[in-house]
């Protein structure tokens, strides 16, 4: 089942002396139900937009976007907003945690946008996700007494607390040593599969893109298939 | 439904989270806050209570509105004679069926004490005078209507004459000899009210007709008696001019009668406290102002920080108006809790016993309770400017552009 497409889908930005400069042309992109997608791209190569596009944080210029088979232009700002938290979840590579509230907090944070059981319950619900990650016994913990992992690994839980059926993951090991962002690449891997939520990952890591099932390169703009066989 | 309470509760544990943070500076403004809602609720609080001790001791002294009192001369000056008055008095009670209406004289009466024998101030009133004049007990009743048919009367004393007495419990039915002219009698004190500041000398009230029944002759003779009616202030004018001109003719040739409104005095009064409310109140409206500043100030600082904060809770959900009340909260959260500790500290202050003597003029006996609307005042003032100074910061929020906010 489709949960997002992409169809010839452009950003361009506006700028003040120059032509406009085309950072995403002629995306066409499906994301269903359980799918593990990497895009491997350079910096600059617009790996980010096309997330935030995904993610209804921006718009395409041209083209449509279909979320569940409705075009995404005909939905309401709050109605994306709401999308966004009931169905998706973001991770980025800064890890993004609120600064000042403990680990629980920030992982019950998407909760607060929730309503009903989710809502009220959400410190249970948070504990049991942090669990999940490994981290119950740091559910006090300030952003700043984590381990850069760490604090990736409280970030997983904050995307998945809602239990969205897309994950979008943005470089989510570019902060971390190798080793550390192949730990936590696993565990994201893991605990995305286990909820049945599809997993777009971008990097720049062929190593954390091979964990995918479906490949993509972003060059300049410009999204590829990467035929499975050219790998490994 | 559900949506909507819980983005308010959750828009609450946002806004408190954030106050958690920035708790030092946070604190500090409300501070000002604090106080300045503390000195406005103070102002109005104290304002209506003074009022009140200025409207109660006005009404003491000319009756509620609308009083009204009546005066007949005869052409000598003299008033009629005892009986034609009364009954035109109760003819004129019974045809406009005024519910409110007392016979009122002042004479003087020897008491027989334990220490000897004293002249007593006695204000001889119909059992009505009580409410119509807002008289209040410290202790015991104030006349009822069968008052009048006990054969020892009834007294209501002041508190001197209480003390003289030797503050006997009222429930003792505690008895006090009249000296009469030809005979004695025996009081029952049944009530005892407050003595003014200013009052060393015992005083009482009676019942009309138990004291004139006392009386000799030669005090009967005396007697000067004022009328006095409590009636609806929409009928007073039209009542007063029918009074008038019944008891002219009732009373026969050369007999003029004059009523008047006598509780004027106790309108239009300028407020005493009228400078000083307002120099407090403006004062106070300058500090709610300044700790406003400090709260956008604070907000606005905090903002750059929280521009990256936004962009992340929109990712995670959070519509723009949810945003909007979110930072919005946070301001008036703190300034709801400030002006809560600042109105109950002026409860505090308000009901100190010595704010109490200065305002009520010592003569205060109806304290009133604590103006509810000097509380809603307070909040009101705190939760306006905790909204007022959460709006630039909010109206910043929501404009804030997610992706710029999230990009790296
Ligand atoms: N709003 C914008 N205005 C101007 N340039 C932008 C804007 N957004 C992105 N870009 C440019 O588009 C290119 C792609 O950006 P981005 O998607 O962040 O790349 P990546 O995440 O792959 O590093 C970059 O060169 C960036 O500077
Ligand atoms: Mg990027």
């Amino acid at each position: 089942m489709s949960l997002i497409r992409l169809e010839q889908v452009t950003r361009t930005v506006e700028l003040p002396d120059s032509d406009p400069l085309t950072i995403l042309s002629g995306i066409d992109l499906e994301v269903s139900v359980g799918d593990r997608i990497s895009v491997v791209g350079r910096s600059g190569s617009g790996k980010s937009t096309l997330l935030n596009v995904l993610g209804m944080l921006d718009s395409p210029s041209t083209g449509q976007m279909l979320f569940e088979g409705r075009p995404v232009s005909t939905f309401s700002s709050g109605q994306r907003d709401r999308i966004r938290g009931r169905d998706l979840g973001f991770i980025f590579q800064q890890f993004n945690l609120l600064q000042g509230r403990t680990a629980l907090e920030n992982v019950a944070t998407p909760l607060l946008y929730a309503t009903g059981r989710q809502f009220w319950q959400r410190d249970r619900i948070a504990l049991e996700i942090l669990d999940k990650v490994g981290l119950a016994d740091r559910a006090s913990s300030m952003p700043e007494q984590l381990s850069g992992g760490e604090q990736q690994r409280v970030a997983i839980a904050r995307a998945l607390v809602r239990g969205p059926r897309l994950i979008l993951a943005d470089e989510p090991t570019g902060a971390l040593d190798i080793e550390t962002g192949e730990q936590v690449m696993a565990l994201l891997d893991e605990v995305a599969k286990e909820s049945g939520a599809a997993l777009v990952t971008i990097t720049h890591d062929p190593k954390i893109a091979q964990l995918a099932d479906t490949h993509y390169h972003l060059v300049g703009g410009v999204l590829s298939a990467v035929d499975q066989s050219v790998m490994t | 439904m559900n949506a909507f309470f819980t983005g308010i509760v959750g828009a609450f544990v946002e806004a408190a989270q954030e106050l958690r943070i920035h708790r030092t500076r946070v604190l500090l403004s409300l501070v000002g806050v604090a106080v300045a809602v503390c000195a406005l609720t103070v102002v109005v609080g104290a304002g209506a209570i003074a009022q009140q001790a200025t409207v109660e001791i006005s009404e003491r002294f000319g009756g509620r509105p609308a009083s009204l009192a009546l005066q007949v001369n005869m052409a000598d000056g003299t008033q009629p004679p005892k009986e034609m008055m009364d009954k035109a008095w109760a003819d004129a009670l019974d045809r406009y069926a005024i519910s409110y209406a007392s016979r009122n004289t002042q004479a003087s009466q020897n008491v027989q004490f334990v220490d000897g024998v004293s002249m007593v101030q006695v204000q001889a009133v119909d059992p009505e005078f009580g409410p119509m004049r807002r008289i209040l007990l410290d202790d015991g009743v104030w006349f009822a209507d069968d008052d009048a048919q006990r054969l020892a009367p009834a007294l209501v004393v002041n508190e001197v004459f209480w003390q003289r007495l030797g503050a006997p419990a009222l429930n003792t039915n505690p008895t006090v000899t009249l000296l009469g002219a030809d005979q004695n009698a025996l009081g029952v004190v049944i009530g005892v009210y407050p003595t003014n500041m200013w009052d060393t000398e015992p005083a009482m009230y009676m019942l009309y007709d138990g004291y004139v029944a006392l009386a000799d002759t030669e005090a009967q003779a005396n007697l000067w008696t004022e009328y006095s009616l409590w009636v609806p202030p929409e009928i007073a004018e039209e009542l007063r001019v029918s009074l008038e001109s019944d008891f002219s003719g009732a009373l026969g040739e050369g007999a003029t009668a004059t009523v008047y409104r006598s509780d004027i005095g106790a309108q239009g009064q300028e407020d005493p406290f009228l400078a000083v409310k307002l120099v407090i109140g403006g004062i106070a409206g300058l500090v709610l102002v300044l700790g406003a500043l400090g709260l956008v100030n604070i907000s606005l600082v905090t903002l750059k920080q929280r521009i990256r904060e936004i962009g992340v809770r929109r990712s995670f959900g959070a519509t723009s108006g949810r945003i909007f009340f979110a930072v919005m909260m946070e301001s008036v959260v703190g300034t709801i809790v400030a002006g809560a500790v600042g109105v109950v500290a002026a409860i505090l202050i308000v009901r100190s016993p010595w704010l109490i003597e200065v305002l009520g003029q010592g003569m205060l006996t109806d304290l009133p309770p604590f103006p509810i609307e000097a509380a809603i005042i307070g909040m009101v003032a705190a939760t306006a400017v905790g909204a007022l100074a959460g709006l630039l910061p909010a109206l910043v929020a929501v404009r804030v552009k997610v992706i710029d906010a999230i990009r790296f």
